[in-house]
């Protein structure tokens, strides 16, 4: 019966594949990559998976199932990932199939992602301070200096070591054997990581046999590399260890579980605005031991929020002169206020000119090819080939605002389609991916999923990428959308070692 | 010509605060068209933070009061040789691009009305032209009002009243401008009463646009001419808020009442021009 649900030639017999949309004549995607099989034979990673599925009885595995779930309930990790919105206290589903890859795959990968991070690290000083890749006509002038994301408060200033964004998530899709696709680069605050380091934690107390089977490369130094990159940008006033601390906008936000699970793990100090405050030329934290000065900020708060003297004079979150103290060289803030004008969506386009301009290399990592909406040539294309298209809006997230063509009806593509003429500057639009799957258990057994993957690069003195990330599974069937929001689960991700 | 100031800033507190922090832009701009003699910032029982130049070219520095404390005196005081470059801002060292200057706020929004008055460029000869078309156009529509518009109002708003002060001159021209893809700016700064004592406040405040060729000019369309020996030039941003000399946050319930004198009068001689001021955007807000 479990076996059933596969077909020995990599597809399904699950009915992912046949689509409702054929009748209408929608071209779709049907040949999508299935990560474990792959012309009828087991994929070398998932050679020991195979047999683990296979002998695993479906009254154990909804043991184990329900097992962990409890877990998770226990620590307490149901926040959704940032900006997918959706209920806080949602416990988003785990999937216990692990998504694996080779050592030789993930080698790849890090290059690729390590390359992309240094790049738009460059971009960010860059544009900050010359401007070069513009003045050489690289990257329109109004994408970058009429973005709202440009801080013109922290130009000319140069953050310690040169980094502007010190964690990057580079969201990934797969779709071939060796086609990798960048969905979206994320510079400002990525969310996500306590899960990977919880999704691997919950599967080795579970299955500790999976762990003596297989060769896993470990992730859970995961926060002593951050700790490490967060010190290495401490302030050059900074004498002696820096104390670092984790700001976060409070216990409401949705991600404060990761918020106080990393300060704990790192063993930094959790604060809200509220607790820090600045005098003279340094920023202090108050403590039962009288105020400590702190010297490296990691905030996960927006940069609207984190100075009311500077950004957004209403603000209640953040720290009233805190962004005089950081351009003066008190404090460092990772990541820089700033940086997100490095990942914004229509920004994303030139992120492969920003690797051949300041790296001097060809890209790793492919982007998608993307279609701007502001574009005459593009729009009229977008709106012809609606049915077949993705379309984002630019300043989105967390796939709302979002139309997935050979999904929708035809009163979504219609109203949609009204949607971007009224304002195609806030559109983008991308072929519609076929997504790789990897087997998920679903209810009547397992069945292919489709998967994405985050990594997260650690950029400071040196870039450091643990062998790993968060894969995000789109767990309603035939569905393409991995958000939480949008009925996504989790899995572990095994990198091999070689 | 020879310039001084002496400005001061009063809070006071119906009760005391925990403590005050402010961040000033008090320090006037380094250019060819004035030059600090001497320059003295005193914050009573404040402890100064690090100074530091931003991108604009602007003096930055904050402050920290530690509380209980229920009043806060910023005394600004100092003498500048200013020279008349008709508005232009020469020599001026800064790094933020031009562009920036093209980006909305809430103050420089442009509605239907303005949009209607930025009409005002067609048939401009050239983009300095197309400027002082502008700012002509601005002075038109906006009578020197005071007491008819306050701090937060918009530069649409001041524009369907017809009235109003320096803050909503420089909003609605940085608006008209910016609908005509000119970069403009709002300019914080002093200005000398003239012998005639024409109503004007000694804090004052006026809009640069940028000019291809020519750089940064300034425009006051409250005085209908561009910045000359009398002006003082402090500091710029996208709005009056963004600009202001002072931004500052008091810890604690006690309501704040502000008070501000400034005095600008040529060569070292203090005279008159007291009073409180609207001319000039010294928001600070309480938590």
């Amino acid at each position: 019966m479990r076996r059933a649900l596969f077909s020995p030639k990599g597809g399904c017999l699950t009915d992912l594949n046949k689509n409702p949309e054929q009748d209408r004549g929608v071209v779709q995607v049907t040949d999508y990559f299935n990560e474990m099989y792959q012309n009828g034979a087991v994929r070398p990673p998932y050679a020991r998976l195979e047999d683990w599925m296979r002998t695993m009885p479906a009254e154990f595995r909804q043991m184990k199932q329900a097992e962990a779930e409890a877990l998770f309930r226990r620590i307490g990790i149901t926040f959704a990932v940032y900006g997918e919105g959706g209920d806080p206290d949602r416990l988003i589903p785990f999937d216990m199939f692990p998504r694996v890859f080779t050592g030789q795959e993930w080698a790849k990968l890090e290059r690729g992602i390590k390359q992309r991070a240094r790049a738009l690290n460059a971009f960010l000083v860059d544009v900050y301070g010359r401007g070069e890749i513009v003045k050489a006509g690289r990257i329109p002038a109004r994408l970058v200096y009429q973005n709202e994301a440009y801080e013109k408060a922290v130009v000319g200033f140069v953050p310690p070591k040169g980094v502007y964004s010190h964690i990057v998530g580079i969201d990934l899709v797969r779709t071939g054997p060796e086609d990798f696709f960048v969905l979206e680069d994320n510079c400002r605050t990525p969310s996500g990581v306590s899960y990977m380091l919880e999704n691997r934690e919950i599967m080795m107390r579970m299955f500790p046999d999976l762990f003596r089977e297989n060769r896993i490369q470990p992730v859970d130094s995961y926060s002593e590399r951050l700790r490490r990159t967060l010190a290495s940008v401490a302030p050059a006033k900074c004498k002696g260890e820096p104390r670092i601390a984790i700001l976060t906008p409070g216990h409401f936000n949705s991600a404060y579980y990761e918020h106080s699970f990393l300060a704990d793990l790192m063993g930094v100090e959790l604060v809200e605005g509220q607790d820090l405050f600045v005098e003279g030329e340094y920023v202090y934290m108050r403590t039962t031991e009288g105020p400590k000065r702190v010297d490296v900020i990691y905030r996960r708060i927006d940069d609207a929020f984190i100075d009311p003297l500077c950004f957004r004079p209403d603000s209640m979150l953040g720290v009233p002169g805190l962004m005089d103290v950081y351009r003066s060289g008190g404090v460092s803030i990772c990541s820089a206020p700033g940086a997100g004008v490095a990942d914004d969506k229509a920004v994303y386009t030139f992120v492969p000119e920003m690797v051949r301009f300041y790296l001097g290399e060809e890209p790793i990592l492919n982007n998608v090819p993307t279609w701007q909406c502001n574009k005459a040539d593009d729009l009229k294309y977008v709106l012809d080939k609606l049915p077949e298209l993705v379309v984002k809006e630019v300043h989105g997230s967390g796939g709302y605002g979002m139309l997935v063509g050979p999904k929708a009806s035809k009163a979504e593509i219609e109203t949609f389609r009204a949607k971007i003429e009224a304002d195609p500057d806030n559109y983008i639009a991308q072929p519609t991916l076929a997504l790789s799957t990897t087997p998920t258990f679903v209810a009547e057994g397992i069945a292919p999923r489709h998967v994405d993957l985050r990594p997260y690069c650690l950029v400071g003195e040196q870039i450091d990428l643990v062998p790993g990330g968060l894969t995000r599974v789109a767990l309603t069937e035939g569905s393409l959308v991995v958000n939480s929001s949008q009925g996504g689960g989790v899995k572990d991700t095994w990198v091999l070692a070689e | 010509m020879r310039l001084s100031v002496d400005h001061v800033t009063k809070y006071s507190y119906d009760q005391p605060v925990r403590g005050v922090v402010q961040s000033h832009r008090l320090t006037p701009s380094a250019f060819e068209g004035q030059t600090v003699l001497d320059w003295q910032i005193e914050v009573s029982d404040g402890t100064p933070g690090g100074q530091f130049r931003d991108g604009a070219g602007d003096r930055i520095q904050s402050w920290s009061v530690q509380g209980p404390v229920t009043e806060i005196t910023v005394r600004v005081r100092g003498t500048v040789e200013t020279v008349d470059l008709a508005g232009m801002l020469k020599g001026h060292r800064e790094t933020v691009k031009p562009e920036v200057y093209l980006r909305e706020t809430k103050a420089t929004w442009a509605d239907p009305g303005l949009v209607a008055l930025a009409a005002a460029v067609e048939g401009a000869a050239n983009p300095l032209d197309a400027a002082h078309r502008l700012s002509g156009a601005v002075a038109d529509a906006i009578t020197y009002s005071p007491g008819v518009t306050e701090a937060q109002t918009t530069a649409a708003e001041a524009l369907a009243q017809g009235a109003g002060v320096c803050q909503d001159h420089a909003h609605a021209l940085i608006a008209v401008a910016r609908h005509c893809d000119i970069p403009a700016r709002y300019v914080s700064g002093y200005l000398c009463a003239d012998a005639e004592g024409a109503p004007h406040e000694a804090a004052h405040a006026w809009a640069e646009l940028f000019v291809p060729g020519l750089g940064w000019i300034g425009f006051d369309p409250a005085n209908r001419c561009c910045p000359d020996a009398r002006y003082i030039r402090l500091g710029s941003g996208l709005d009056a808020q963004d600009a202001a000399p002072i931004r500052g946050i008091a810890r604690g319930p006690g309501a704040e009442t502000m008070l501000v004198t400034v005095s600008v009068a040529p060569g070292q001689s203090r005279s008159s021009g007291e009073g409180p001021s609207s001319g000039q955007s010294q928001s600070q807000t309480q938590q």
